[in-house]
This record gives structure tokens, C-alpha cells and sequence, in this order.
């Protein structure tokens, strides 16, 4: 068979790890800047704890956690 | 009666879930070319992937709230569940029964039942686990929008009309690929989005030991409490948490439900298989930390009137599933919260693709296949995959209206799992283990098993019979009837089929080289580092479900 006719390999699929790392490092994203918007502009959650600004520090968890998987699977 | 308030950023989070299942879907679709890929997600999974997707096929958003609220109502005794009432199970499957369905090259549970016995067995359990999994389904998606209009104020029709066709678009392009792939991120939506429920829990509270002071002493018990049934709230003795819970349940829901066992038979290979149930039970063993702890934090919130703490009430009654929403509205601020609700869909979605994916390859090869067009073609099946997983979707949703009728569901979901699991366990065990157990054994003694649990649920429901008799207790609960009656569903399917098969035509030796233990030949195969074989991880597994047990004695 010619080289040319030979049907195109299909691209190989991506690991699962990538997509966990999309959901973690999106949504990580989207939950550390909305807890520094309200940090810097001093918007106050009615919550419980809400002086900890846990959407700080678990947003970024979740972005150090996305990327790992994001950049190793890519 | 809204309890969770939501803003831009978590309603953002929310769609951006729902896009990306959806994308995965339409993503994996050009890997999806034939019925293995679809059915089996083309055999090429590690331990790890399918092991986590077994575990959240389990792990549904029903389980995340019940087990909080049963928390709340009951203590560290619903640890019971996670322990004794899945570990032993997880282990047994992965030591002792994989090889025999992994190697024998099944493609489902009833595909084994046709192999060892006959057609008419694995056409019976086609049939009664396809109606299970379809109710279970309807369950899940009823409960679902349930929690949405509860919770978050949505209508009760959009929401679970959204769900279900979110699943049907994404498990019909690519089957069980799919639903694998979208089970794992779940797993990890879950963890990221509700542990974090517990660690400001604590804080909260002022630590782990301050939270178990503020609760009564019976309630951080494991098993002190399991001699007397008045002293703890599921009013269940020791007897019927090891034999009803520990034996019959869990090992018939672990080692034959097929929606959990498929995810292993995805494996790339046998020991990745048997590695699957092995490594997950580590997972399994620490899923408390979040419901548990979660349940326990918020009775102990709530007994302090300081803090302003209290679960939602329906018609003056408690709502104990409304603990763990009831903790994200304590404690998320925005952007968290979009992550707590999307977390509980997550679960939710994933429990319906579990179902789904089940039930169309159960329909398939067991019921379309065996029965109706014993002639298909692997395109055909293909065709009848995607047909049966759309068909299912719309069962589904018939079911969850219906459901919506009774007026307890975890009632009727026990109830459904002690009726097929339970006998079927028996049968799995008898024929795995034992050469001469007979085709018509086999059947008749499920259908005995099955006919037994189902005239006992009636007996008890209508009071045809006293319900002492069933629990051996003086006291009742649902919980203990249930445990109860799988346990004497399980003896009256064993029983009776050793009884038939004493007296009927077995199966040659060599049709079940494969098949029972003594007729296959141990595969050795290569010598592997002792970190790589299943045996030490399970052993590892096995002390730490002993330490922990002790522990909360």
C-alpha cells in the first residue's frame, strides 16, 4: 500500500488525568480570584469562618492540585 | 424554603461543569468505535482509573447526604457501612472471585451466570437487575431534584429533566468510557468540594476531640453499643451488622452488582483488576472523614444553641438529610459554594451514568442478545447500546415520577438491594466455589431466594407476621429488617440450591475449567515486587480496617 493512501492514524486520546486537572485548575481559578476580589475590596461573606478566607487558600490548593495533573498529562 | 443562596460566580461554576461532561462526551465519541470500547471502555484501564471509578459509582450524592444525616441521627455507628459493611467484600472480590470473571472474558455479571449454569439463570438475573438498576436510577434522579428544589429553590421538573438528558447525551456518544471518565472527576469534585466541610468543621468547633465532647458518648461508639439494640439509634445488634450487613449485603452488592464490578472489568489486565477493588478500599475506608465527621459536626453545632446551628424541618419534622447542605451554607462563601452544589451533582450524575451504563449492557448481551437477536452483529449491539441507554434515560425518569409517590425512599432502595443482591450472592458463591452445583440448583435457588425476600418485605410491611421473627430482636427498625431479611434471603437461595443440585444433571468438568476454583489452574505468571502484588495490599488493607474498628470500639 502507498504511503499516502494509508488511512491517518487517529490521535492518540488524552488521559483522564488531563481532564481532572482542566476541572480542578478552572474551577480553582474561578474560586481564588472570586475569594481576592472580595479580600480587595473588602466584601464581607455572612459565613461562619469567613475571616480565614477559605476561598483563598482552597482555590489555590485546588490550582496547585489542576496544574500538576493539567502540565504532567498534557 | 431555600437554604443555600447562590451568586454569579457559583452559578458560573455550575455551567462550566455541565459543559465540560458534556464535552468529555462528545470528546471521547471519536474513541468510541466498537462494542467493546462502548460496553467495556475497551479493556485498557489501569487499577487506578477503574478503581476510582468504581468507587464513585458508588458514591452517589444520595449516599454523601443519607450517610450525613444518618450520621446526625445515629453517630460513628454508620461507620458500620464503610468498614465492616464494604471492606471484607472489596477484598474477596479482588483476591478470590476476579480471576474467575475477569479471565472467563465476560462482558456482565449474567454473561458469568450463563457460563457456569445455563441461559435461563443468566436471563433471570438480566431481568431483575435491569428493573433494579432502573429503579435505582429513578431513585437517584428523584432524589436529586429533590435536593435541588429543597435546597436551592429550583423547579423540581427542569432540574431533573436537565440531569437526564445531560446523562443520556453523554453516556449514549461514548458508554461506559464516559461515564468512567465523568466518575472520576466526580471523585475529585467530591473531595475537593465537601472535605473541606469538615476541616472548617473542626476549626470551627475547636477540634476533632472538642467535637466528639459535645456529643453524646453512645454516639462516637462503633461496637460497645451493638450487644443491647436499645442502645444504639439503628436499633441493630452486632448479629445483624456481621451477618445482615458485613456478610449478605455488602458482599452481594460489592462482588455481583454489576455496576461496580463492570468498572474492574475495564481493566487493562488481570492484576490491574484484581488490584481495583483492592486499592479502592483504602478510598472507601477514609470516605468518612467527610460524611461522618460532617454529620457529627453538626450535631454538635446543633446542640449548642450559641451557634445558631439547626437542620431544616419538613411538616415539624427534622430533615436529617439536610445536614451536609445545611454545613455548606454555614460555612462556604462564594465560589465555594458553587463547588458544594456542583460536588453533590457531580454525585448525582455520575450515580445515573453507573445505572445507565449497567443497564444498557446488561439489556444487550443478557436480555436483547441472548433472547431476541441471537445473530446481531457488533455493529447491531453497538446501534442497541446507544438505543437501550436513551430507552433506560426515559424508563428512568417514568420511575423517579412514580417514586416520588412513596413516602420513604431508602426504605424501598434496601429493600430492592435485598431482594436481588442478596440471593444472587449465594448463587456467585456456591457456583465459584463448588463443581457440582447444578444449572437447575442454581436457578431455582434464586428464584427461591429472591421469592422468599420479596414475600418477607410484604409480610412485615402488611404485619402478615410479626416482625421478631425476621430480626430475632425485641425491638424494630427498617435498618434491622432489611439486614435481616438479606441475611435469610441469602440462606433459604444457598440452601435450596444445594438441595436441587443433589438431586439433578451437572455440569462436566470440562465445560467449567475457567469458571470454579479446583478445575482452573492457578496462573502464576511472572514473579512481581512484593508492592505490586494484590495479596500485600489487601493484607495492609485488612490491618487498617482492624485498627480502625478498635479504635471507635
Amino acid at each position: 500500500m502507498n504511503e499516502q493512501t494509508e488511512p491517518k492514524e487517529q490521535k492518540k486520546m488524552r488521559p483522564i488525568w488531563y481532564f481532572v486537572g482542566l476541572v480542578l485548575l478552572t474551577i480553582g481559578v474561578l474560586v481564588l480570584l472570586t475569594g481576592i476580589y472580595m479580600l480587595a475590596f473588602g466584601i464581607k461573606s455572612p459565613t461562619a469562618l469567613a475571616g480565614l478566607h477559605p476561598n483563598i487558600w482552597w482555590g489555590a490548593i485546588m490550582v496547585v492540585a489542576g496544574a500538576v495533573f493539567f502540565f504532567k498529562n498534557r | 424554603m431555600q437554604a443555600i443562596g447562590l451568586t454569579f460566580v457559583d452559578w458560573l461554576i455550575i455551567a462550566i461543569y455541565f459543559g465540560f461532561v458534556l464535552g468529555i462526551g462528545f470528546y471521547l465519541r471519536g474513541y468510541t468505535k466498537t462494542e467493546e470500547d462502548f460496553f467495556l471502555a475497551g479493556r485498557k484501564n489501569s487499577a487506578w482509573v477503574a478503581g476510582l471509578a468504581f468507587l464513585s459509582a458508588n458514591l452517589g450524592a444520595l449516599e454523601l447526604l443519607g450517610m450525613t444525616g444518618n450520621t446526625y441521627k445515629y453517630g460513628v455507628y454508620v461507620a458500620h457501612f464503610y468498614w465492616i459493611g464494604a471492606i471484607p467484600a472489596m477484598l474477596f472480590l479482588g483476591i478470590y472471585m476476579m480471576p474467575f470473571y475477569y479471565s472467563s472474558r465476560i462482558k456482565s455479571i449474567p454473561g458469568y451466570l450463563k457460563l457456569r449454569f445455563d441461559e435461563k439463570t443468566r436471563v433471570l438475573n438480566g431481568v431483575s437487575f435491569g428493573v433494579m438498576t432502573l429503579l435505582v436510577s429513578g431513585i437517584n434522579l428523584y432524589a436529586m431534584a429533590l435536593v435541588l428544589h429543597t435546597f436551592l429553590g429550583w423547579n423540581w421538573d427542569a432540574s431533573m429533566l436537565a440531569s437526564a438528558v445531560t446523562v443520556a447525551l453523554y453516556v449514549t456518544m461514548s458508554g461506559l468510557m464516559s461515564a468512567i471518565f465523568t466518575e472520576i472527576i466526580q471523585f475529585f469534585l467530591i473531595w475537593f468540594g465537601l472535605f473541606l466541610v469538615s476541616i472548617l468543621g473542626i476549626i470551627d468547633i475547636g477540634g476533632v476531640n472538642e467535637v466528639f465532647s459535645r456529643i453524646p458518648e453512645a454516639f462516637s461508639k462503633l461496637w460497645s453499643t451493638s450487644g443491647d439494640p436499645t442502645q444504639n439509634g439503628m436499633m441493630v445488634t452486632w448479629g445483624g451488622i456481621v451477618l445482615g450487613l458485613g456478610f449478605v449485603l455488602s458482599f452481594g452488592y460489592w462482588t455481583t452488582d454489576f455496576l461496580v464490578v463492570q468498572r474492574a472489568l475495564s481493566a487493562k489486565d488481570l492484576r490491574s483488576a484484581r488490584m481495583t477493588p483492592i486499592l479502592v478500599s483504602f478510598f472507601k475506608m477514609a470516605v468518612p472523614f467527610i460524611v461522618i465527621m460532617g454529620g457529627l459536626i453538626a450535631l454538635a453545632l446543633a446542640r449548642d444553641p450559641g451557634t445558631g446551628f439547626a437542620l431544616l424541618q419538613d411538616g415539624g419534622k427534622i430533615n436529617y438529610d439536610s445536614a451536609l447542605p445545611m454545613l455548606i451554607a454555614r460555612y462556604y462563601p462564594p465560589g465555594l459554594v458553587g463547588l458544594g452544589v456542583t460536588a453533590l451533582l457531580a454525585g448525582f450524575m455520575a450515580g445515573q451514568a453507573g445505572n445507565i451504563s449497567a443497564f444498557n449492557t446488561v439489556w444487550t448481551y443478557d436480555i436483547y442478545h441472548s433472547v431476541f437477536n441471537k445473530k446481531a452483529s457488533p455493529q447491531n449491539l453497538l446501534w442497541m447500546g446507544r438505543a437501550a441507554t436513551l430507552a433506560g434515560i426515559v424508563l428512568s425518569v417514568g420511575t423517579a415520577y412514580w417514586a416520588k409517590s412513596f413516602p420513604s425512599i431508602m426504605d424501598y432502595m434496601q429493600a430492592i438491594f435485598s431482594w436481588v443482591n442478596a440471593p444472587l450472592f449465594a448463587t456467585m458463591l456456591l457456583g465459584m466455589f463448588v463443581k457440582w452445583i447444578t444449572p437447575n440448583g442454581a436457578f431455582w435457588g434464586l428464584i427461591a431466594g429472591m421469592g422468599s425476600s420479596f414475600t418477607m418485605f410484604l409480610a412485615v410491611k402488611f404485619s402478615w407476621i410479626d416482625p421478631r421473627f425476621i430480626t430475632m430482636s425485641s425491638v424494630q427498625s427498617d435498618m434491622a429488617a432489611n439486614f435481616w431479611r438479606a441475611w435469610w434471603a441469602w440462606l433459604v437461595c444457598f440452601g435450596v440450591t444445594i438441595v436441587i443440585s443433589l438431586f439433578t444433571k451437572k455440569k462436566p468438568d470440562e465445560e467449567l475449567v475457567g469458571l470454579v476454583k479446583g478445575l482452573t489452574p492457578e496462573t502464576l505468571g511472572q514473579p512481581v515486587p512484593l508492592l505490586r502484588r494484590p495479596g500485600f495490599w489487601a493484607v495492609l488493607s485488612l490491618i487498617i480496617l482492624v485498627a480502625l474498628n478498635i479504635w471507635f470500639w
